[in-house]
């Protein structure tokens, strides 16, 4: 008996992340959820620029590249277009927190009945490792040395917290892949975060707070460490929003 | 012949791009463009199509590029500091081969410039949409007619060729109301096997792009993209000629600034000076063969734009720099008089008054 | 009776298997390079092998099908 398989998804493609590297496991689960919903035919996947840019060749629904940022509004686009297809976004956190933002805030504020899969491993990773608008105070990238000095470039956006006051928003909730068990939790919340639009319940955020092992300067092993050591103690797990339940009642 | 209705310009766009089969249109409010969003907003809701106002002109390019990969007929509106905006999705928009129309009604530049009329965003149109190598189909009306007309032709030469037309008009265009019929015959869009709808499990997934990371595999989406180009510049060019026959002298004029130059040319003709005119109606693919045999008999070329003489550059090239050149301009929302174009017209027949 | 299998040509060498597994049943070979030049994920002693699929849960590049 099979306990664990390729899900059909996820194409043949060998991906072209660093060793340890955990887009890779978010990859595997959006693909799994795919499948679990039986909506391969009907999904449209767009893909942003960073690290994941070459994410269209690594899933097989129908898949289209987005100029940087732009991924939610190139799906409100698909989505106005064939209501019926399941659209999301994957996105990393200077595609949809910086360069971005607009097309995020105003997505959610217009409550587009889409899923977004936000990577936050607070670092440009594909350009090698500068400040993103994710990185923790003091941390040392390309373009910040000496560390993120707050005074000088000024803090982190925390996505979940702030669109939890856009109204439009439905399901907001950040989840890790650092662990076993952080994997599994974030497999649920993508599952959601899809089951949400193919019942029309709108707009769905899942903040997955993923590793850079290069561009952080440490091993696989190390970086999931930091996850726990200094990633969600600034950015905490859970659900931010949930609309979906009254939602049911109503 | 159907009955004409009096419309503004703007609004001839907007039906037009209706009766095509555009049901999606995304845009951002800017003077003096306008009206065609406004007519979108009451229209689409009533025949099941989508109007959206986007958060800003980068937003609605990019719900544009969202629409065309999925195949369906889409259009974007913008006056010139937002089509500046736009040229990030145009540029992607080529290199992703998707078909869109936008319309850019001109306002007077650089910058926040003015809102009043100009055509300085021909460079923009016909050479430098956005980065990289590509074209756009670049479409010039000179009446409200045409306004619907080229709309139509805009539509369908952009699913013919995977490409974005561009309908280049300006703030007289746009505003001025005149008579206009839209009975149109409507050719059935082309068979889109590319498009992103889903897969259906029943074929490969489909991949809309514009990244080649292989340089060599870069080259050759540019080079076959030029070969459809070099397709297009000897099959749709479009243009009107005006009182060409005999012309010694040859105004090259489009847009707002041809009904002008026409007035000017009936003046001058009753003083017997051999003038004539060519429209452009395709501003790319530029009517090169057409400067170029109007060569062998004008002596002189008056280019009337409302820019600093964008077009009269390619007036020169088309006729190898042979003539004598003038350019007859006003800008910053200024427009040329006939009595300006005629003293033009004169000066080039030697004797300037 | 569990069994693994490892679509090793595809393998990083990133241990983060080989570090989740309970049963320390993993190991990177560090005597072999795969097509990538890595030394890729092999199992050492299957018969410690659970199923429990953790391996593959946290495998980045989802080498590894579990069976039982």
């Amino acid at each position: 008996m099979v306990v664990f398989e390729k899900p059909h998804a996820l194409t043949d493609v060998p991906l072209h992340y660093c060793p340890g590297c955990t887009h890779g496991i978010v990859h595997r689960l959006v693909a799994e959820v795919i499948d679990e919903l039986g909506i391969e035919g009907k999904t449209i996947g767009i893909a942003p620029v960073g690290c994941s840019v070459m994410a269209y060749n690594y899933f097989n629904c129908d898949m289209i590249e987005a100029a940087h940022g732009r991924a939610p509004a190139v799906a409100t686009g698909v989505k106005r277009a064939n209501p019926e297809n399941i659209v999301f976004t994957y996105q990393g956190d200077g595609d949809l927190a910086s360069i971005g933002m607009a097309e995020t805030v105003h997505s959610a504020a217009r409550n587009e009945n889409i899923t977004i899969i936000f990577i936050n491993n607070a670092i440009y990773g594909m350009t090698g490792g500068q400040m993103a608008p994710t990185s923790l105070p003091g941390q040392i990238t390309q373009t910040s040395p000496y560390g993120r000095d707050t005074d000088h470039c000024g803090f982190p956006i925390k996505v979940c917290e702030m669109l939890s006051q856009v109204d439009g928003a439905q399901y907001l909730e950040r989840v890790a892949v650092n662990n076993v068990k952080n994997v599994k939790n974030a497999k649920k919340a993508i599952k959601k975060a899809f089951q949400n639009q193919v019942e029309g319940k709108g707009f769905s955020l899942i903040e997955v707070i993923s590793t850079c092992p290069t561009n952080w300067g440490l091993t696989p092993q190390k970086a999931l460490q930091w996850v726990d050591e200094k990633m969600i103690p600034y950015y905490p797990l859970g659900v931010y929003k949930d609309n979906t339940a009254e939602k049911e009642a109503e | 012949m159907a009955d004409k209705v009096l419309m503004k310009g703007n609004e001839a766009i907007a039906e037009a791009a209706i009766i095509a089969g555009c049901r999606h249109y995304f845009g951002y409010p800017i003077t003096p463009q306008t009206e065609i969003a406004a007519y979108m907003a009451k229209r689409m809701p009533k025949i099941g199509g989508c109007f959206l106002q986007a958060e800003s002109e980068i937003a609605a390019i990019n719900m544009v590029y969202g629409v065309a990969s999925t195949g369906l007929r889409v259009m974007t509106s913008s006056s010139s500091p937002g089509i500046s905006l736009k040229g990030e999705g145009l540029s992607y928009l080529a290199g992703a081969d998707l078909p869109s129309l936008v319309v850019n009604v001109q306002r007077g530049g650089p910058g926040l410039g003015g809102i009043q009329p100009s055509q300085s965003d021909y460079f923009q149109a016909t050479k430098a949409g956005g980065h990289g190598d590509f074209r756009m189909l670049v479409l010039a009306p000179a009446s409200v007619q045409e306004m619907a007309d080229l709309t139509i032709k805009g539509f369908e030469l952009a699913d013919k060729y995977r490409m974005t037309s561009m309908i280049l008009a300006d703030g007289t265009m746009g505003q001025m109301m005149e008579p206009v019929a839209l009975d149109y015959d409507v050719k059935p869009m082309p068979e889109k096997p590319w498009a992103t709808t889903g897969t259906k499990m029943e074929r490969e997934h489909n991949i809309v792009n514009s990244l080649f990371l292989q340089p060599d595999a870069l080259e050759k989406s540019n080079l076959e993209r030029y070969e459809r180009y070099k397709y297009i510049e000897e099959n749709e060019v479009m243009y009107e000629e005006y009182m060409m026959d005999d012309a010694e002298i040859c105004v090259a004029a489009f847009g707002i600034a041809s009904r002008v130059a026409k007035n000017a040319i009936v003046e001058a003709r009753k003083q017997g000076i051999k003038v004539g005119m060519i429209r452009p109606i395709t501003l790319w693919p530029f009517p090169t063969k057409v400067f170029e045999k109007a060569a062998e008999k004008a002596h002189t070329f008056i280019s009337v734009e409302l820019s600093m003489g964008q077009m009269l550059e390619d007036v020169k090239l088309a006729t190898k720099c042979k003539g004598e050149y003038i350019l007859c301009s006003r800008v910053g929302g200024m427009i040329p008089s006939p009595e300006e174009v005629l003293a033009a017209i004169e000066k080039a027949n030697g004797g300037a008054k | 009776m569990a069994k693994l299998t490892f679509k090793t040509d595809k393998c990083k060498g990133c241990g983060l298997c080989v570090d989740v597994c309970p049963k320390k049943v993993l190991t990177l070979a560090t005597d072999k390079i795969n097509a990538k030049g890595h030394h890729p994920v092999q199992a050492v002693n299957m018969d410690d092998c659970i199923a429990c699929a953790f391996c593959a849960t946290m495998c980045p590049d989802c080498i590894i099908t579990v069976e039982r």
